[in-house]
């Protein structure tokens, strides 16, 4: 790996930032609404972002990639949150793919290879999870990989893959064999000229409408070697879970974000109309920056308390009821939140807020808020928590 | 404490895919269909049968991995 010393490194994340904020001001903000109207798939954003190598961002310095940590990586999110939730949530949802190879996969060749793909190429990761006939359970599966020597042949009906039809890769789970239990499950890859989507359901939502999240029967075959090395449970646990959460939440908090800068802006323009007294909406503004702050920093303990657990080298760490509990209350809390925080923006911007013609504008940021809940259900959530805390003593 | 009596909890509270039978005591129950969820109920009813509490240090994914670990825990808190 190539060392370079803190500060030059902290330089360069600046500068990095620097760059995604012109691309969210000249391509991903004037998109977002062409996006958001035909929910399509945020193409020149998506390009944008591969032009400066950001799909590799989290792959090891020495396989090409930017090699960011999961503090950078969220910041990214956070900032791609405050032009297109979409295409943040993309970028997100990509990320925990490519986190997935470099956490479970880097003893393997073909995994290190495919990742200097990814460099070379930008290419783009989904994943296929949830199962017609299971839900959003990620740890049941009813479809299975079928090996016969070194080949795969693998059929699964996702309800939804994200951005299925515009990906390249798809990051598959499914049971180990066709005589294994529903959760003993395998995490496969299997590359874009070698499966098919046939579609079975489209995506017209409220929000999150760009990101595409139609339904489809995958169809694929390929080499074992795709096949990451690491069970699925362990990966879900240590990876996928944790900073599925971390990386939601920060772009959320950059939806957030924007909404409160569009109600300060707007509570900035009251308050030059009558400069010898604050207008009442900046009583609102006060309040909701302290929510904003309390999302903030829920979302900054979780990721510092990650990257410490993962320089800790310690696996059966993730694997405690305490460590679910607490990444579980994060997707709860900066759920709720980036609704709260939203709400309280459109009260201020009030009518303002409400049309869909104004530069204060907050449709986008409520449609796309309200989907933040439903994206693995909260009372599901809430559930898991509730068992868990029965046999979790400190809290 | 007996061998039998923790696998009969665990066909009631595992809720495994294949039945305790075909299962050796050092056979892998996370192969067999446990799930974390799941070791909820099996170490509540595990509590409750044998006047234990696990403390936090044993809620791991090896204590309930197979059923000769899962003895090995309650012989543990029972000493």
């Amino acid at each position: 790996m190539t060392a370079l010393p803190p500060n030059k490194l902290a330089a360069e994340f600046d500068q990095l930032l620097v760059r995604i904020h012109e691309i969210g001001r000249a391509v991903i903000a004037v998109a977002a609404e062409d996006v958001d109207q035909k929910a399509r798939f945020p193409t020149e954003s998506i390009n944008a972002l591969k032009e400066i190598s950001l799909l590799s961002a989290y792959v090891p310095r020495d396989l090409g990639g930017m090699g960011l940590t999961v503090t950078e990586i969220a910041k990214i999110c956070e900032v791609l949150g405050h032009y297109c939730g979409s295409t943040a949530m993309i970028f997100a949802m990509h990320q925990i793919q490519v986190a997935c190879v470099v956490h479970h996969a880097l003893e393997s060749a073909y995994f290190r290879d495919y990742l200097k793909e990814l460099v070379k190429k930008q290419l783009l990761m989904a994943s296929a999870t949830t199962e017609v006939g299971i839900g959003g359970d990620l740890r049941s599966s009813i479809c299975a990989v079928e090996t016969s020597g070194q080949a795969f042949k693998l059929t699964k009906k996702a309800p939804v893959i994200s951005y299925g039809a515009a990906a390249d890769d798809i990051m598959v789970t499914c049971r180990r064999s066709a005589d294994a239990p529903a959760s003993d499950q395998l995490h496969v890859l299997v590359r874009k000229d070698n499966y098919t989507l046939e579609p079975l359901s489209g995506w017209d939502t409220l929000g999150f409408r760009g990101t595409c999240s139609s339904g489809f029967v995958l169809t694929s075959s390929g080499s074992v070697e795709q096949i990451l090395p690491t069970p699925f449970a362990d990966i879900l646990s240590q990876t996928m879970h944790p900073y599925a959460h971390m990386v939601w939440g920060a772009l959320w908090l950059g939806i957030a974000s924007d909404a409160v800068n569009r109600a300060r802006a707007f509570v900035r323009a009251e308050a030059r109309k009558n400069p010898s007294l604050p207008p009442v909406s900046s009583i609102r503004l006060a309040e909701v920056d302290t929510v904003l702050n309390n999302m903030r920093s829920n979302i900054a303990v979780a990721v510092q308390d990650y990257d410490k657990m993962r320089s800790a080298n310690n696996p059966e760490a993730f694997n405690s009821f305490g460590f679910s509990i607490r990444t579980n209350n994060l997707k709860l809390s900066s759920s709720t939140l980036i609704l709260d925080i939203v709400s309280r923006a459109m009260l201020i911007c009030g009518i303002q807020g409400y049309r869909n013609d104004s530069k204060f504008s907050l449709g986008r940021h409520i449609r796309d808020a309200y989907g933040a809940a439903i994206m693995v259900n909260n009372d599901r959530i809430m559930l898991h928590n509730a068992t868990m805390l029965l046999a979790h003593r400190e809290g | 404490m007996s061998v039998e009596k923790v696998r009969e909890i665990l066909s009631q509270h595992g809720r495994l895919s294949i039945s305790v039978e075909q299962i050796t005591n050092d056979g892998d129950l996370y192969k067999a269909g446990l799930t974390s969820l799941a070791t909820v109920g099996l170490m509540l009813a595990l509590e409750d049968h044998f006047n234990v509490e696990f403390p936090d240090s044993l809620l791991s994914r090896k204590t309930f991995g197979s059923i000769e670990s899962i003895l090995e825990a309650v012989a543990q808190l029972t000493k």
